[in-house]
Parts: C-alpha cells; sequence; structure tokens
C-alpha cells in the first residue's frame, strides 16, 4: 500500500524521487511475502499438519496479491521509456495497493475454514495477541529499516554516477542506457 | 520439544537466514560503492595535481 501512496505523490507531482520510492517500498515487500510465505508454509506443516491449505482463503487471496506484485519487476523492464516506465508502474501500483484493504475485507467475508481472522473480535485466541503485536511492529520496523537503507544505497550510487561523470569530464553517458527495471533518477 | 515447536524453531531460523542473506547483498553493494568512491578520490586527487601544474607562475 505505501508503494501506491507514493505512486499516487508521483503521478500528481511528476516527481520522480516517489516512483523510486514505490519501486522499493514495493521491492522490499514482495521480499518480506517471500519470507512470509516460506515461514508460514513451515508453520502450518508443524501445527496444522499441511504444509498449504487450497480451500483456505486467507493463504490463497495472500498468494493471489503477491503473484499479482510479482508481475511489476517484468511489467516495469517490458518498458524502455523512462519516462513511460514510470507512469505505468505508478499505475499498477495504485490498481495493486487498492486491492490489499479489498482482499481484506473479501477475506473476512469468506468462510473461516483453517486460518483464524486476524484483528476481528474472537478471531485470534487472547494469548496470541500480545506476540501478533510484537511481531507486527517488528516486521513494519524492519520493513521502514530496509527501505531507508535501500533508498539511501540508490541515491548514494546514483550520486557516485554523477560525480564519476563530473570528474572524467563526461558530459553525456559513457555508454548506451542500457533496460533497466529499476527507476533512473538524476542524482 | 514438540514437533510443532521444531517447526516453528525452523520458520524463525528461515526468517533469520533470509534476513541475513540480505544483509550480506546490502554489504557487498556497500563495499563497491566505497571502492568507487576511492576511485572517485583518486580521479580528484589527480585532477588537483594536474590543476596546480598548470597554474601560471606569478609575475614578479
Amino acid at each position: 500500500m505505501a508503494g501506491g501512496i507514493f505512486a499516487i505523490q508521483h503521478l500528481r507531482t511528476r516527481d520522480r524521487s516517489y516512483d523510486l520510492k514505490s519501486y522499493v517500498a514495493i521491492h522490499m515487500s514482495l521480499i518480506l511475502a517471500v519470507g512470509a510465505l516460506i515461514t508460514g508454509s513451515i508453520w502450518a506443516r508443524g501445527f496444522w499438519g499441511h504444509w498449504w491449505l487450497w480451500d483456505e482463503p486467507t493463504l490463497v487471496s495472500f498468494l493471489i496479491v503477491f503473484l499479482l506484485y510479482a508481475t511489476y519487476q517484468p511489467l516495469r523492464f517490458s518498458i524502455e521509456d523512462p519516462e513511460r516506465q514510470a507512469r505505468y508502474a505508478s499505475v499498477f501500483a495504485i490498481v495493486a495497493g487498492t486491492f490489499v484493504p479489498l482482499n481484506f475485507m473479501a477475506v473476512r467475508m469468506a468462510t473461516e475454514k483453517t486460518h483464524p481472522r486476524t484483528l476481528t473480535a474472537g478471531g485470534m485466541p487472547a494469548e496470541v495477541w500480545t506476540t501478533f503485536f510484537v511481531a507486527l511492529v517488528g516486521v513494519t520496523l524492519l520493513f521502514v529499516t530496509l527501505w531507508k537503507y535501500e533508498m539511501a544505497a540508490k541515491h548514494t550510487r546514483f550520486e557516485l554516477k554523477s560525480l564519476r561523470r563530473r570528474l572524467t569530464g563526461d558530459s553525456g553517458d559513457p555508454a548506451p542506457p542500457t533496460r533497466s527495471a529499476a527507476p533512473q533518477v538524476t542524482a | 520439544m514438540s514437533n510443532g515447536e521444531k517447526y516453528l524453531l525452523a520458520a524463525y531460523l528461515v526468517f533469520l537466514a533470509l534476513v541475513l542473506v540480505y544483509v550480506v547483498i546490502m554489504a557487498r553493494r556497500l563495499g563497491g560503492m566505497e571502492d568507487d568512491l576511492a576511485e572517485l578520490r583518486r580521479l580528484a586527487a589527480e585532477r588537483e595535481r594536474a590543476e596546480d601544474d598548470r597554474e601560471p607562475e606569478p609575475v614578479a
């Protein structure tokens, strides 16, 4: 959803730094989602006796959202023009971002099978609430930290490229621009 | 330790491993940036030296 909010800012202001923020947020979310899918499956095998349950709306809807976001990078890579790439990626990020709360509500309307509904009265046992919120805060802080780190790394790389061009006296690009899924923001 | 707890421990270890792999990747990238920075510092020093050499002699 953070990616969608940054994407709205990008379309409103045309400031490419918001595209970069959106890109990094979605990139980090995908990494954490892979972690959630793997560790969730291991946990489910231990406590439910199954690696995956195809009739459980919570799991299947999470997988659908994950697969939706997994198409973000190929979408970016398929568009060569950086301006068009940023614009289309922002539209995608907004549509996918609105899908997240819709998905959250749809799961609550579906019949509960094995996975308890979180953040609903009577959904989770009382003793799980503390663990759940500590884990939620922890993962949120991890996400913010990694996002900031990734942003700082990208900005530093852009700065280094720009400095190298100035020091070598090369006014143009040293090599023809290569196609990339990552936003190319000038420092 | 019950069977479920063993899987829980495995899940935590996998998560820790994922974070560690990410940190290692970031550390390698940071190392690359430090190398780039060192090269730029060398280029800047070379340029300064070249400019000093080109400076005209002060007129008496």
